[in-house]
């Protein structure tokens, strides 16, 4: 039972999302604070992710958006009280954070008690030594290694152990300064950066090939234990199970092997003494029943949030009501409500995750998979025969694909060398080398991918083969349609195979297909997740659809119906796997969505298919399809469902992408509509809107010849925006400066023609960056807020500093802002979230973009303002006529600060420099009184700390320069030693700053700036590239690069630059607040 | 498609169309469930499926083929008889090529071999879901162009477990405890799982009055079937009780065993057949997740004042096994031996082991 003195609880979060550690931890947190809630214990959120559901009203008692380092968290401590502390919801970064506060001896200064599993327990299995040791206690095998401090050493176990070796950094999230090695010379490059995250790392023998294997343990206090779920890796041993494809449960392990690695896994937890979840990860031999243990992760994981999406069973819940107290046997089955949480799921189908890279918007990136992680999200699939978990998961990750079959054409140059060197198209070289006639054994010696899958692949590629023997829809036998959907294929790929239809025509051929394919009865059936394979019966609301079944397992229509007085269902569309540009922020706008449509007595229906979400938990709706985000699935459960109408504002683009083709098939759409979303979406017809209304924009033309772009040119002058439709090489979009840089990107980059054709804007240079999210309702604006970016425009909205209320802003520009909004929303008759760009120069507004959604930043200005855009734009939307906000709300005495975080570390050889693509995976948003503290706050989130001593100043060109120089000033002034390169050190000595001069990185004279860097004897590089292009010289990219390489805190922007320094030098920790957020 | 066409009909009349693999061959039995997601070469050889129609719920099934027959200390390495014992086998999505180190033949092949026929491409959940809703139900497999069997046959009014037991007795291993071993349909990890205990085992036959022989201790194995079928054992058992030398029984032999000591058993709805069943401790806080294979349960409130339940099924309150107040006898309804499923409750075999020092 409970423990009683327990009455107060903090509970870490994972702040920022960032590679390795994303959108699971709020899933997680929240699964916690929900536990404890329920035990009537106050708790205590502290986490600066401000776009999460966890720290949403109604879900934790209090919220701190503050850093969760060490020094903040002993100061909410010091605050609030509490007996209990929760470290295993947070990812690593609570985990860190908590093991820290436990060594420097907080935790029992203060008497607060860790929950769950005891800290040494952590500590066990966090250190590498540590862990061989305690698991040959017990006999249980890990990988042979050795933990070494020195380079030299390293050298000397490889040696020892034979090449190739793996090296692995303890201490860091998901795999960061890991790799293989194959000789001497790698090994030497790679335990040097290994050793700037850690101090200790671990020389292995590689088991590269392996099978890996992954259990989810859970133990109570009386040493219960059940294993939730397995899965298997698609990828063997060598792909950080983060890159790789994972199947759930396992597929091609026996009875024995299943069962062996689970009574290890068992064995292992109640040794370790983890009270609550944690998770095992082994090697096994494909040809033997061998096996390594390669590691616990003692709290929940990634991989802990895909079991429980894929099982249906509450991990982080239980997690947190066993760190409690309770017995397994003591807590009911969330699914079933019926049976009990002691036991172990049943499943009746398979799920697929697969990850989602964002590579494409890195320059410089190595494209190639290994041991450390890249991946920027994932997506979970749900089908009944592999062929369909796969095809279903392929066209969800959102990157263009249709299935594992009927993709444009992917070329492969070298087959073989392709899939010996595993990239991001790794699951598409291997349909290419299938369609080249490779067979699945030369394939899986290539790969070491098991037989099983590959040839589970060749089935795919088999029945493509066969379709293809047909022309007509009508030609093609019943049975092997019935056989194709069961298999996964979607009527696009059918259209495509069969048509042979070209992208101008494919919407109707697909169409073609659903049509005669409902006509002979071939169509999908919705099956529930009910954690026990329709042994007990469950009243789930946890959906998917296949084809591979003949009977629903719900009801629909009237019978359906929860309650009589409400027949009407609302459908929301979720916003899919996490990217680049769209991630917490928009589950947090679905999940609200989906909260106020059941508050107002609706019946509220999700669809998505993201694992890490908040939104495809089966508690947050009425009904949850974890399913495809495409019009085909959206149009089956809509024909079933019969909805009032479906929401497709809240979840980003992919819903928004929908809309007008939702709308030609006579789905209501909900709010503004499909014609008006158009509207705004066309380049063409939101422009000519503006010149009707007489609002301005920057200057821009769609242009399909090199000559056309050229005289455009001419007439508006450089810097200009360049957004190529067919892209050759690099990012889509570009700023070119001059003449030669546009020719370089022209030649280079894309290619301009009739059917690609270029938008070329003009690009304003030092103009001001404002950003409007609103709702508005048939037309009236209704509410609104405005915020400035620190930065000018040039930098990525989403990548971009963002003060909000702005702080300084012309009551003039503001006004007029207000008056544009109105006149757009009345222009597009919006009757729902929108949010729109704009620029001010002087007193000059351009609108740069206009969508009929929510956006990035809704969850942070609801937040900051305290009123819920979305709760409002939804009852907007559902009909209800809405009373404005009262004027007094938008008048607050504090400031919050979103600032981006980047996941550059992880993302080896990439430029770490911003520009009009977006690269930041994460943000965070802070409150303080003033602009300075909330912007410190942010800032410290995401990982710049306040530099002890020595700062790097490169300034750039002269107006950034000057931009800094009382930045520099003030740093002087504050007792910092300032280190710069040649050209700033002149520039700041000719204005009364000292610095020494560091050499450049191509320069063999010391002090070299290289040497600084990796001798870590700076605390903080500013370094602001020279013009807007991306080609850089090569020696900034190296101070930059070697920045992010050692680890030190990197600024590329000036004016951000400018205002961390001013805001640190002004500011000491003294000063900073510890405030909640009801106390602002 | 060049597989059949094949039906699995229900006794309520419902028909599932999917294609044939295994034994092209029409058949007739109890149709019943099991939801475990590992273990089909070890399921489809316990005796206690015999006479039963197998629908597993995992859909996806052959994927690791099936091991070959070597043999140590006379028995199979994998699996748990000599032949297959159910009487068909249902599935959603078969796997055609397999991909195992120690797999020497598909799945379909050795159904083949065994003649027993299979059916996939049938909705698994929704006959799970009718079999749950209306309780077991007799079934057919029904093969393109060969005739449909005209009656459904009911196993449950043989005695199964005179069929499936051993004919003479057999002695296994060379080990410092004497065990007999009474063969209700025993599975072969039971035999293993003492022998690695350091036990000489004799399996007998079901009926057979082992009381005259010099022993350590009986076990009473699984078995197919309604246990009232078994009267000869479980007079055997009550004279055993009187030897009072330790006795343990497996599944069926929790039902003989607790029929022996005054309880009643009945026939469940649908039965437990998984690998997920949690049971707990009676008078404890300690829970198991056990692999579970019976139609039937064990009534224990009619057990003699002696006796007490000893687990009990966490999902539905149902007996899990039953024991001596003082005396060295107990049963678990689960199967401790496991293969296929979690070994979770493997130290009862020590127990049984520490009785007998």
């Amino acid at each position: 039972m409970q423990q009683e003195k327990i009455k107060k609880v903090i509970l870490l979060g994972s702040g920022a999302l960032k590679i390795g550690e994303a959108g699971e931890f709020d899933y997680s947190g929240s699964q916690a604070l929900k536990a404890l809630k329920e035990e009537g214990i106050e708790t205590v959120l502290i986490n600066p992710n401000i776009a999460t559901i966890q720290t949403s009203e109604n879900i934790a008692d209090k919220i701190y958006f503050l850093p969760v380092t060490p020094e903040y968290v002993e100061d909410v401590i010091i605050k609030e009280k509490p007996q209990g502390i929760l470290l295993a919801f947070g990812g690593q970064t609570a985990l860190n954070c908590g093991v820290k506060l436990y060594q420097s001896g907080v935790l029992e200064k203060y008497n607060v008690q860790a929950l769950g599993t005891p800290v040494q327990a952590i500590i066990d299995t966090e250190d590498r030594e540590k862990f061989v040791k305690k698991l040959d206690e017990i006999n249980v095998k890990t990988i042979k290694s050795q933990a070494v401090t020195t380079v030299a050493d390293a050298k000397r176990v490889a040696g020892e152990l034979g090449y190739p070796i793996i090296v692995r950094a303890a201490y860091t999230l998901g795999g960061l300064g890991s790799g293989f090695c194959d000789n001497e010379e790698e090994l030497e490059i790679l335990a040097q950066k290994a050793f700037t995250y850690s101090p200790q790392i671990l020389v292995e023998k590689s088991l590269r090939g392996w099978k890996e294997v992954e259990y989810e343990v859970v133990r109570d206090r009386y040493d219960n234990c059940i294993t939730v779920c397995n899965m298997e890796n698609f990828d063997p041993l060598g792909i950080h199970t983060g890159e790789s494809i994972v199947v759930a449960p396992s597929q091609t392990l026996t009875n024995a092997e299943y069962h062996k690695l689970r009574k290890l896994a068992i064995k292992i937890i109640r040794h370790i003494g983890i009270v609550g979840e944690c998770n095992v990860q082994y090697a096994l031999d494909p040809n033997s029943e061998d096996y390594r243990v390669i590691e616990v992760n003692a709290r929940l994981s990634r991989s802990s949030a895909l079991a429980s999406k894929a099982t249906g069973y509450p991990l982080a819940f239980v997690a947190a009501k066993l760190g409690l107290g309770y017995g397994l046997h003591e807590l009911k089955n969330a699914v079933t409500k019926s049976t009990t949480a002691c036991f172990e799921p049943a499943l009746d189908y398979i799920v697929c995750k697969i990850p989602r890279w964002d590579l494409g918007k890195f320059k410089g990136v190595s494209r190639e998979l290994g041991s450390s992680m890249k991946s920027v999200g994932e997506v979970m699939a749900i089908g009944r025969t592999f062929e369909e978990a796969i095809q279903k998961g392929l066209r969800m990750i959102g990157q263009g694909m249709h299935g594992f079959v009927a993709n444009k054409e992917l070329t492969t140059n070298n087959v073989v060398q392709e899939l010996g060197h595993p990239t991001d198209k790794r699951i598409f070289v291997i349909a290419n080398a299938l369609r080249q006639g490779y067979s699945v054994k030369d394939i899986h010696e290539l790969t070491k991918i098991d037989c099983w899958f590959l040839d589970k692949l060749q089935n795919i590629v088999d029945l493509e083969t066969t379709l293809e023997q047909y022309d007509a829809i009508q030609k093609v036998p019943d049975e092997t349609l019935r056989i194709a959907k069961q298999k996964g294929f979607s009527d696009f790929q059918l259209a495509r195979i069969i048509f042979r239809a070209n992208n101008e025509n494919i919407e109707e051929k697909m169409l073609k297909v659903r049509h005669h394919r409902k006509a002979q009865g071939i169509t999908p059936v919705v099956k529930q997740i009910d954690t026990l394979a329709a042994e007990y019966p469950a009243k789930t609301n946890y959906l998917y659809v296949t084809y591979n079944g003949t009977a629903h397992d719900i009801e629909f229509g009237e019978q359906s119906a929860i309650d009589s007085s409400s027949p009407n269902s609302v459908v929301v569309l979720g916003s899919g796997a996490y990217r680049i540009g769209s991630s917490v922020e928009f589950d947090w706008c679905s999940v609200n969505a989906g909260n106020t449509i059941r508050k107002r007595g609706y019946r509220s229906i999700m669809v998505n298919f993201n694992p890490e979400t908040v939104s495809t938990d089966y508690d947050e709706c009425d009904r949850l399809y974890f399913d495809e985000l495409s019009l085909e699935r959206v149009l089956d459960i809509t024909e079933l469902e019969q909805p009032l109408g479906v929401v497709v504002s809240v979840g980003g683009q992919i819903p928004n992408n929908l809309a007008m083709r939702l709308r030609k098939q006579q789905v209501p759409i909900l709010g503004t509509s499909a014609e008006d979303i158009d509207r705004a979406e066309d380049r063409h017809k939101f422009s000519s809107l503006l010149d009707k209304i007489g609002v301005d924009q920057p200057r821009w033309k769609e242009l399909s010849t090199i000559n056309a772009i050229y005289s455009f040119v001419d007439e508006v002058g450089f810097p200009m925006l360049i957004r190529p439709s067919y892209v050759l090489s690099g990012a889509a979009m570009n700023v070119v400066s001059n003449k030669e840089e546009l020719e370089h990107f022209l030649t280079l980059a894309t290619s301009v023609s009739k059917q690609h054709p270029v938008v070329v804007s003009e690009f304003i240079e030092n103009a001001k960056e404002i950003e409007i999210d609103a709702v508005a309702q048939s037309g009236k604006l209704v509410a609104y807020a405005i915020s400035e970016h620190v930065e000018f425009a040039g930098v990525h909205s989403g990548d971009a500093t963002l003060v909000f209320p702005a702080q300084k802003m012309y009551v003039e520009t503001m006004r007029r802002i207000k008056h544009i909004a109105r006149q757009v929303a009345q222009g597009l008759n919006i009757s729902g979230p929108f949010n729109m760009q704009l620029l001010a120069k002087n007193n000059d507004i351009k609108v740069i973009e206009c969508n009929l959604r929510a956006s990035r930043s809704f969850p942070f200005v609801s937040k900051v303002l305290k009123v819920n855009l979305i709760e409002l734009a939804t009852r907007v939307m559902l009909g209800e006529q809405v009373e404005p906000p009262h004027k007094s709300v938008f008048d607050l005495d504090y400031v919050g600060v979103k600032a981006p975080q980047f996941s550059f570390t992880r993302l080896q050889k990439a430029d770490p420099v911003l520009g009009v693509e977006m690269a930041s995976t994460g943000e965070v948003g802070c409150i303080g009184d003033d602009f300075s503290e909330a912007l410190l706050k942010a800032m410290i989130s995401v990982g710049y700390g306040i530099p002890r001593k020595n700062v790097l100043l490169s300034t750039g060109d002269s107006r950034s320069k000057i931009e800094t120089l009382s930045a520099a000033k003030m740093l002087q002034k504050n007792g910092y030693d300032i280190f710069a390169t040649k050209g700033t050190a002149d520039f700041l000595a000719g204005n009364g700053v000292q610095a020494t001069v560091l050499h450049w990185p191509d320069q063999s004279e010391q002090p070299n700036t290289l040497t600084y860097i990796k001798e870590k004897k700076i605390d903080l590089v500013v370094n602001i590239p020279k013009n807007l292009s991306k080609d850089e010289l090569n020696n900034d990219y190296l101070i930059r690069r070697g920045a992010i390489d050692f680890n030190i805190p990197l600024i590329t922007n000036a004016r951000l630059a400018s205002a961390f320094i001013d805001a640190f030098c002004r500011l000491s920790k003294e000063d900073v607040r510890i405030k909640s957020w009801n106390e602002y | 498609m060049s597989q059949k066409k094949a039906q699995l009909i229900l006794e309520d009349g419902s028909r599932f169309s999917g294609y044939s693999f295994g034994a092209d061959m029409p058949t007739s039995g109890e149709v019943v469930f099991n939801t475990a997601m590992t273990g089909y070469p070890e399921s489809l050889t316990d005796p206690s499926y015999a006479g039963q129609i197998l629908v597993i719920t995992y859909p996806l099934v052959g994927n690791y083929g099936v091991p070959g027959f070597e043999t140590e200390n006379g028995i199979p390495l994998f699996f748990e008889s000599d032949k297959i014992h159910v009487k068909a086998v249902a599935i959603s999505d078969y796997s055609f090529k397999y991909s195992h180190w120690n797999a020497t033949k598909s799945l379909d092949q050795w159904l083949k071999e065994h003649n027993v026929p299979g059916v996939f491409g049938v909705d698994t959940r929704e006959i799970t879901k009718i079999i749950r809703e209306h309780g077991v139900m007799l079934g057919k497999v029904a093969i393109e162009n060969a005739p449909e069997p005209a009656e459904f046959f009911d196993p449950n009014k043989e005695n199964l477990v005179a069929q499936v037991s051993i004919k003479k007795s057999k002695r296994y291993g060379e080990g410092k405890y004497n065990v007999i071993l009474v063969d209700c349909g025993c599975k072969y990890n039971i035999i293993r799982c003492l022998m690695r205990r350091d036990a000489t085992v004799t399996v007998v036959p079901w009926d057979y009055d082992f009381t005259h022989m010099e022993y350590d201790g009986v076990m009473i194995s699984n078995g197919p079937g309604d246990p009232q079928m078994c009267g000869a054992t479980i007079s055997n058992i009550q004279k055993a009780m009187n030897v009072g030398k330790p006795i343990f029984g497996i599944c069926m032999g929790n039902h003989l065993l607790s029929i022996a000591a005054g309880a009643n058993t009945y026939k469940l709805k649908y039965g437990h057949r998984s690998h997920n069943q949690p049971v707990l401790k009676v008078g404890a806080n300690t829970a198991y997740i056990t692999s579970q294979n019976h139609g039937y349960a064990v009534n224990p409130e009619q057990l003699d004042k002696d006796w007490e339940p000893y687990f009990v099924n966490l999902n539905d309150g149902t007996n899990e096994g039953i024991r001596h107040k003082s005396k060295p006898f107990f049963s678990v309804q689960f199967h401790p031996e496991a293969t296929s499923g979690p070994v979770d409750t493997e130290f009862l075999f020590d127990d049984f082991i520490k009785m007998m020092r």
